[in-house]
């Protein structure tokens, strides 16, 4: 009981291993590119509360920095991702990832 | 610490986090995995301002929520059309994503768990932490800071590159 009502350090990691367990479960059993991304980001966010955890029961800074940058990646990855999924829309009129094996039009 | 009030918001908030998680994942709508990733994406901010990085969770919440997650719902948008009701999300592979979903929430868990090695720091990052980040950023961080906002720069220009509208006369 007391290791449930004082917050600790393992209920962050419980979050977060449970945000990578869905992450993945999202990437590996979807068709749509777009649900694919979706389960991509929810594994930066559970890297992300895992830095950030470590990072407040150790004291240092270095968690937090990495988590900034791990965010910033995050928006660019975003952005690249989507970029080439409208791509792939455009030339396959499908964002089916199970469909698309060919690497010319 | 212990005290009640705080236990019971962060068992909210975790809660939050977990469920719309798990119906971003497991919903076959893809509109409905969107808006429940803003969900997700609130309950995680409210869990780095629990973790007393309150500058980390605004970040969270402008960059994630006011960036990527319009920047997807417009990718469901685009990719789907918004008067075609057949955006569901086929799902393949359900076996072998059951077993990884359970057995890397199961194998982490046990780690967690049963080792007992966690010995927290005596002095735990307390208070705002906004002016340690800009001491940081300009001090020991500058190169990665310097090198991050030309990778930014570099992807925007690249995603725009990428998803131009192509000349008819090519």
């Amino acid at each position: 009981m007391e290791q449930l009502t004082t917050i600790g350090l393992n209920h962050y990691l419980t979050i977060s291993a449970i945000l990578l367990g869905f992450g993945l479960f999202a990437v590996m059993t979807r068709k749509n590119a777009i649900v694919v991304l979706m389960g991509v980001e929810l594994i930066l966010n559970a890297a992300n509360i895992n830095f950030l955890a470590f990072s407040k029961y150790n004291g240092g800074m270095e968690g937090v920095m990495f988590a900034l940058f791990v965010i910033v990646i995050a928006a660019a990855e975003a952005a690249i991702a989507l970029a080439i999924v409208i791509n792939i829309f455009k030339i396959f009129k499908s964002v089916d990832v199970s469909k698309i094996d060919s690497m010319k039009e | 610490m212990s005290n009640p009030t705080y236990t019971v918001i962060f068992y909210l908030f975790a809660a939050l986090t977990v469920f719309s998680a798990a119906f971003v994942v497991f919903t076959r709508n893809v509109i409905y995995s969107a808006f429940s990733l803003l969900f997700t994406f609130f309950g995680v901010a409210a869990l780095y301002v629990f973790l007393s990085v309150d500058f980390i969770a605004v970040t969270q919440v402008v960059v994630y929520v006011g960036g990527i997650l319009v920047l997807l719902l417009f990718g469901v948008m685009f990719t789907n059309g918004i008067m075609q009701t057949g955006q569901k999300s086929e799902v393949f592979h359900i076996i072998p994503g059951t077993v990884l979903l359970f057995g890397t929430i199961g194998a982490l868990l046990y780690t967690f768990y049963t080792s007992h090695g966690w010995m927290p720091s005596e002095t735990t990052l307390q208070g705002s932490i906004v002016e340690r980040i800009g001491f940081e950023t300009m001090s020991r961080y500058v190169l990665p800071f310097e090198m991050v906002s030309i990778l930014l720069l570099a992807a925007l220009i690249g995603a725009a590159f990428l998803a131009r509208f192509e000349k008819s006369g090519k």
